[in-house]
């Protein structure tokens, strides 16, 4: 029995997370074109957000590019370029910590802001709300694994993380069994990180689809989005016509 | 197809780089572009306007898309004004740009709604009993019409039907018709000019009822009195244009870019083309900022500034040096070479009596004709006594003499003297001192008095003339009008000032002390206007509004300006003249629309009634009243009975036949007629007989007698309960009976009633009304105090018409939708109430005879009805004769099972008796004819068959714009014929040119059209002049139609005298008493500050419209809001944005404070009509939610204004009468402690439903 409900939540709850996560993403983005975004609530308040959200998001975007780059390269790839599972253990709880922290005052700043500024909260949908405590939570737990961590220096148990993650990317959902002696702290964390990628495609979180990272390799200064079809050649700009009949001297004024 | 999948284009997509690599082209998705294309495009473009009487009347493009109106933007396509003349476009504001919100807003009436009490008992009593019947059984019963009038305001709505609740009002106008009279249902709708065909609807309906309509220029205090008074004219201004063509603006009291948006870039056009302009403002107004000075005066104090103005003017360019175009003007335009007669009085004073006539001396001079009302004047060349030509005496009765040729009536030329004195040949039978009164030492709290004498006495030349009663003593209206002024002349005597700096009244030092301003600077701006009007032949202009109306002594406020204007010659010069700006008056076809909305095509006269009268007797506000006559009585006053109450005035003047009655007599005017029948008597004399034997009494004696009560009550287009009802709490206790904010008693419980005529009833009558029915499209204070209120379309959803006095185009409101949810346009309601009340109506109705009193009428041959002494019938001094001594008798047919029939249908007076206005009459028959081809004719059998259809709206506009000469060319020809007749002069070429001219409906639609020249309105639209007001009397010689037949700056009615209004005098405002009983009410120990309560016209809204409106909402502080000024603020304690209360006997209000430097000291400004239905708390005081701005307001009643049957001294609807003043009133402000907003579950008990 527990080996299955075990089974479920490890091997395919995420291939449901994962599938409403892409497929919610997409229809959401063709039909409903304008609800993609951020909703940010500047105009309505400066005051606690700038400093909350800049915190939160450079916190955040480190622990998620450390989880992803830790828990998706495979483990033959740290070990041909010679970082070992103890030094790698031991840079991810210090690196998340200090992020997670980060992180931690801002979002505590913003969902202070939210719950308790009138205008915020006023303005605020279930979702806005909902999500952001959600994004505290697991945060929380993920702050709550460092302990945890640090009884594994050896790295032992995030390679089961990293075994677990790479198994399901690549479609072999029987790899739920690695995970099935952790610590509940690690399997809520787990699971609530599947959860938001359920709820994604329903909150404001689209808009991390649409991080404006194509700037960064954008060349030039000046866009011309064009309507001319791109086989269509340059045709020789052909000589301005002569006005069809003379121009008035002088328009009569009103 | 998929905005994800188009973007994966890794393989196509090539980004072309140009300029080097600066740029580049993409071909990504552009689909998002279309959001921001959609957002402007819409189905279709659709021409309205919004009827709120705002004056701006400005055309808008209304926008529909997907069958929703999304937005307006203004029309730009107004006719091109002539060469160096700006462009009339474009014009709106922002209030204006905001009411497309309205249509679809949660404060929309979607469904016709009815008070859930009455909509119980009526099913109850419908379910076994017909509908009048049903209705009959709730009224008779105490206990059930208590049930639901007790409620009124509390709430309770439910939903009904169109089919039952035309069936219950019909119902209950037939129920009331039956028992009480017709006189007993009234209908209250302001301005025509803003929505004609939805005034003319219900004005229509009530009208074939015997119903009466109420009126409300007086009421809303914007008639000014001194306008009839003086020009016999109710309200005739300059189009805005017209400032354009000025060269010196004073803007005294009106807010131009706050109140007159739209039309404001003429005033800072005309200042770059170097006109100069002073604003005369108490507080740092919006307008004040364009002025080039500006004087602060203190607020009431106006006439103090405006005489010590003209005695700048008269002294130096009428005294110390002659202006040949001034005295011309005063000669041929003015009554000043008029002769008053002089009378010695008890005390041995020589006093102005009235004007010297042709009949006082012996033979009349020649003349038979009126020869008591031609007035006398000398010839300059001959000192010889003349008759003038032009005055009232020649108006009726005779033809081809009146005018303002330099004449005699014996067709000689002649030249009018101004002054006994002086001149190459002096006259005068040497000099005489006459007393005139004076009032500037009248003690009040917050104003300053000083110490000269009540009686002033100055030096004039007289003459002594052989009258047929003996030897008299007369001088010019000249000579009296400068000494009235204090202007030193050289003739000796007292009350004179030497030099500016005497303080004499009426001189600069003297005004200073009053009014607060430098005597410098009422000298420069004296000076210079007059200067200018020198140099340009009257091209100066003064721009004036309600802040100066609004007072108890407007007329003199006013006359003071006017009389400035008059003394430079520029009432009628373009650029010059009174530009008065309030409502939106002006309904230019007039005379068109007359008969469609008054019924004048089926029985005449209408039934009108002077509403500040009626409110004041049926609110019971008379009962309350603190001012007592001797506090306004002249101290030169002729020996009279001047004793009374101020109500007791009204009575008299409706018994002389002055003002109208309605309800007219206790008894049912339905039932008249046969009793006269039965006594062998007609109708008249009948009634004449039975009142003077007292079997008939007038309604007007008792006003609190259940059978005088006003029964039914129609409001539409009108916010009343909260917007113009001054005495809000009033209203609610005696009108309505329902809960109440009064803090005062009255005079009963005081122990103070002084009334002679009226009856008094301990027992104040509380729920008069039967019914309150209202149609808004929004729900206004007045829908909530109602018993029934109807969905009314709004203005992008009806077709109707639209004019100003801003400018001369006359365009459209059409439907850009249908009326949404189940709403219906006022035409149709007030038809689908027709058609009810014709099927109920037969259960107690049929063919009856109607009696109607009307007041001798203005603009009437019997207006001349009682040329000298004032005498009451009821004395028995006098008999009373019906049009001359006492209201006028006249039997009109009802057939009320056709009211339905008459109310779609062209009647058949317009072909048998014709059409007219303003004294003239002409044939229509052409007309008719024309509308029976344009409509249609009704093919049913019945009494209208073969008449013009008027179904619809449009039908309706197509009458008006038909009949009236303003959009017919051929009636404006018609017209100016039948002046012809009166002035044997030459008119009609003023119109001959756009005789062929004929203005429909669609015209208007497709672009607004100038209206055409007619004889209505005294000014003219021509390609030369812009409209300005009186421009026919000067240019034209038509004369003004006034006693004199011309400008009258000296009003001799007997009544004028005792009230010390025969010459403009500084009159400081009046003690209204309502303070210091309620001091120390809250007893919270916050400080209490006591200031005068001034209620100007905002920004955020127009009257109460828009001020519930979001946006505006936005702009301001949403809700209601009081300014005070700093120094005030620090003695109360008060920081911006508290929380105040403000009261006084009459009421109190809970508002936000303003606390600004613009503001003066000593008074609070609460912008008129903030409503209590918009973020408004309770009141300690009262325990009622906060009130509105008139809930510490009360109407208080000048005996003046009530004056009737002499010449322009005559009642007309609108035109003359009590009208609603306001500004002297103080209020108590302080912090209010706590703020309740009064949303605890009610009792049960007290719970409406």
């Amino acid at each position: 029995m527990e080996t299955s409900l075990n089974h479920i939540l490890f091997g395919w709850f995420p291939y449901l997370a994962l599938t409403v996560f892409l497929v919610g993403s997409w229809i959401r983005f063709d039909r409903e074109q304008y609800t993609w975004k951020a909703s940010s609530s500047q105009l309505l308040r400066r005051r606690q957000l700038v400093l909350g959200s800049v915190l939160f998001h450079v916190g955040i975007l480190v622990l998620f590019l450390g989880h992803a780059a830790g828990l998706l390269t495979p483990a033959f790839v740290f070990e041909a370029v010679g970082i070992s599972k103890a030094f790698k253990q031991g840079m991810a709880i210090a690196v998340g910590g200090i992020a997670g922290l980060v992180t931690l005052v801002g979002i505590a700043l913003l969902t202070h802001r939210r719950l308790f500024d009138p205008r915020i909260r006023a303005t605020s949908s279930f979702a806005d709300t909902a999500i952001l405590l959600i994004v505290f939570a697991q945060l929380l737990l993920g702050l709550a694994t460092i302990p945890l961590s640090l009884g594994h220096l050896d790295g032992y148990e995030m390679l089961k993380f990293m075994t677990w993650a790479q198994g399901i990317l690549t479609l072999q959902p029987g790899v739920s069994a690695v995970v099935a002696d952790v610590h509940p702290i690690f399997k809520a964390h787990l699971l609530l990180g599947m959860a938001i990628f359920l709820v994604f495609p329903f909150t404001r979180l689209v808009h991390v689809w649409s991080a404006p990272v194509w700037y960064l390799g954008r060349r030039g200064y000046q866009v011309v989005r064009t309507k001319k079809p791109a086989s269509a050649k340059e045709p020789a700009p052909a000589a301005r016509p002569a006005p069809a009949r003379p121009v008035p001297a002088a328009q009569p004024a009103e | 197809m998929s905005h994800f999948l188009d973007r994966l284009t890794f393989f196509t997509r090539k980004d072309e780089a140009f300029s080097g690599g600066h740029g580049i082209t993409t071909r990504e998705d552009r689909g998002w572009e279309d959001g921001y294309r959609k957002r402007w495009q819409h189905d279709k473009v659709v021409r309205s306007t919004h009827g709120v009487n705002c004056t701006g009347s400005c055309s808008w493009k209304v926008y529909v898309k997907g069958g929703i109106v999304t937005w307006e933007t203004q029309q730009t396509d107004y006719p091109r004004t002539r060469p160096d003349l700006p462009n009339h476009e474009p014009r709106g504001c922002a209030r204006g740009a905001s009411y497309s919100w309205y249509l679809y807003s949660a404060n929309r009436v979607k469904h016709p709604l009815v008070r859930g009490r009455l909509l119980r008992l009526w099913r109850e009593a419908r379910a076994v009993r017909t509908p009048v019947a049903a209705w009959a059984s709730i009224q008779q019963d105490p206990a059930k019409r208590r049930a639901y009038t007790a409620i009124r305001g509390h709430g309770g709505f439910v939903r009904s039907t169109w089919d039952e609740v035309n069936e219950m009002i019909a119902a209950a106008n037939a129920y009331t018709v039956k028992t009480y009279g017709p006189d007993r249902v009234f209908g209250f709708s302001p301005i025509p000019a803003m929505s004609m065909v939805s005034y003319a609807a219900g004005a229509r309906y009530l009208s074939l009822m015997g119903g009466v309509c109420m009126s409300f220029y007086d009421w809303y205090c914007d008639l000014p009195p001194s306008s009839p008074q003086t020009w016999g004219e109710q309200t005739d201004v300059p189009e805005s244009a017209d400032w354009y063509n000025s060269g010196f603006l004073i803007l005294w009291g009106s807010n131009v870019p706050q109140t007159r948006t739209p039309d404001a870039h003429f005033y800072t056009e005309v200042r770059y083309r170097g006109a100069k302009s002073v604003v005369i403002c108490p507080d740092y107004s919006e307008a004040s900022k364009f002025a080039d000075m500006w004087v602060s005066v203190k607020q009431g104090t106006d006439a103090a500034l405006g005489m010590a103005m003209g005695h700048v003017i008269l002294k130096e360019f009428h005294v110390d040096r002659q202006v040949p175009y001034f005295v011309d003007y005063a000669k041929r335009y003015t009554d000043m070479p008029m002769l008053v007669r002089l009378v010695r009085q008890e005390d041995g004073k020589l006093v102005p009596e009235r004007f010297l006539r042709a009949s006082d001396l012996d033979g009349g001079m020649g003349e038979t004709n009126n020869p008591e009302w031609k007035t006398l004047a000398l010839d300059e060349t001959t000192g010889e006594l003349v008759v003038p030509n032009g005055s009232v005496g020649f108006r009726w009765g005779e033809k081809g003499k009146w005018n303002l040729e330099a004449k005699r009536a014996d067709g000689a030329p002649v030249d009018l003297r101004l002054s006994l004195a002086g001149g190459e040949k002096d006259v005068s039978d040497g000099f005489e001192d006459v007393a005139f009164p004076y009032f500037g030492n009248i003690a009040h709290e917050h104003f300053v008095s000083d110490a000269h004498a009540s009686v002033l006495e100055r030096r004039v030349p007289v003459k002594r003339i052989a009258t047929a009663e003996g030897e008299t003593l007369v001088a010019t209206v000249y000579d009296l009008f400068l000494a009235n002024y204090g202007v030193d002349r050289g003739f000796g005597g007292g009350n004179v000032a030497e030099s500016f700096d005497d303080d004499a009244p009426y001189s600069p030092a003297w005004a200073e002390a009053i009014t607060g301003v430098k005597r410098d600077q009422i000298v420069t701006v004296a000076r210079e206007f007059a200067r200018n009007a020198e140099k340009t032949d009257g091209r100066s202009m003064i721009i004036i509004g309600a802040a100066m109306n609004h007072w108890y002594h407007m007329d003199m406020n006013y006359r003071s300006a006017i009389n400035m204007l008059v003394m430079c010659g520029c009432v009628g010069q373009s650029g010059g003249g009174w530009s008065h700006y309030v409502g939106q008056e002006k309904l230019r076809p007039q005379s068109g629309w007359a008969p469609l909305a008054f019924g004048l095509d089926w029985g005449r006269p209408p039934r009108q009634q002077n509403s500040t009268s009626c409110f004041y007797a049926h609110t019971d506000q008379w009962r309350y009243e603190q001012l007592d006559v001797s506090e306004i009585l002249s101290p030169t006053a002729p020996a009279g009975p001047w004793d009374g109450a101020i109500i007791d005035y009204n009575i008299r003047a409706e018994r002389m036949g002055w003002l109208p009655s309605a309800p007219q007599l206790e008894e049912n005017p339905l039932g008249i007629a046969a009793k006269a029948t039965a006594a062998g008597l007609s109708p008249k004399d009948y009634v004449a007989q039975s009142l003077k034997s007292g079997a008939l009494k007038m309604s007007c004696e008792d006003p609190d007698n259940p059978k005088n009560w006003p029964r039914n009550l129609f409001v539409w287009r009108s916010n009343l309960l909260g917007s113009s009802g001054k005495g809000h709490e009033y209203f609610l206790k005696h009108l309505l009976g329902t809960k109440h904010g009064l803090l005062g008693k009255d005079l009963g419980e005081e122990g103070k009633r002084k009334s002679k005529e009226v009856v008094w009833r301990d027992e104040a009558p509380e729920g008069k009304l039967d019914l309150l029915v209202t149609l808004d499209f929004r729900m206004s204070t007045t829908c909530v105090y109602s018993d029934i209120v109807l969905p009314t379309a709004s203005w992008y959803e009806k077709d109707d018409l639209n004019t100003s006095d801003m400018h001369p185009f006359i365009h459209p409101l059409t439907a850009a939708v249908d009326p949404v949810w189940e709403s219906r346009t006022d035409w149709n309601i007030y038809k689908g109430l027709a058609a009810a009340f014709s099927e109920v109506a037969p259960e107690v109705l049929g063919v009856e005879t109607d009696v109607v009193l009307t007041p001798i009428l203005h603009d009437t041959p019997g207006e001349i009805a009682q040329p000298f002494d004032v005498a009451d019938w009821k004395t028995g001094a006098i008999e009373p004769v019906p049009g001359k001594t006492m209201p006028q008798v006249t039997v009109v047919e009802r057939d009320y099972p056709n009211l339905y029939k008459r109310f779609t249908a062209l009647g058949p007076l317009m072909t048998k008796v014709g059409n007219g206005g303003k004294g003239m009459a002409w044939n229509t028959e052409h007309e008719v004819e024309l509308l029976r081809e344009l409509n249609g004719v009704v093919t049913e059998e019945g009494p209208t068959k073969g008449l013009a259809r008027i179904e619809t709206a449009i039908d309706a506009c197509e009458v008006l714009l038909m009949l009236a000469p303003e959009t017919n060319g051929e009636v404006a020809v018609k017209a100016w014929e039948s002046l012809e007749t009166f002035t044997g002069r030459e008119h009609a070429h003023l119109a001959l040119p756009k005789e062929d001219e004929k203005i429909r409906f669609r015209d208007v639609v497709a672009q607004p059209r100038k209206i055409i020249s007619s004889p209505i309105w005294s000014g003219l639209e021509s390609e030369k002049v812009c409209y300005n007001a009186c421009y026919t009397n000067v240019h034209e010689l038509i004369p003004w139609r006034t006693l004199t037949g011309r400008q009258q700056l000296y009003q001799d009615h007997l009544w004028m005298r005792a009230f010390g209004e025969g010459f403009c005098v500084y009159r400081p405002p009046i003690d209204m008493k309502t303070v210091h009983p309620v001091k120390g009410r809250g007893a919270d120990g916050a400080p209490e500050i006591v200031l005068n309560f001034i209620t100007p016209h905002q920004k955020w809204g127009i009257h109460s419209t828009y001020s519930d409106n979001l946006m505006m909402l936005t702009l301001n502080r949403g809700g209601p809001v009081v300014w005070i000024s700093e120094n005030d603020a620090k003695k109360a304690g008060l920081v911006d944005n508290d929380w105040i209360e403000v009261y006084n006997t009459n009421g109190a209000i809970s508002a936000r404070a303003v606390v600004s430097q613009r503001v003066k000291d000593g008074m609070c400004m609460m912008y008129h009509a903030q409503e209590k239905i918009v973020n408004t708390p309770g009141s300690t005081l009262t325990g009622q939610r906060g009130g509105i701005h008139n809930s510490v307001t009360r109407a208080v009643l000048k005996p003046t204004h009530m004056i009737g049957g002499y010449a322009q001294l005559s009642y007309g609807f609108n035109y003359y009468g009590t009208v609603g003043a306001n500004r002297d009133e103080f209020v108590v402000v302080r912090k209010l402690a706590k703020v309740d907003w009064l949303d605890d579950e009610p009792v049960p008990a007290v719970a409406a439903e």
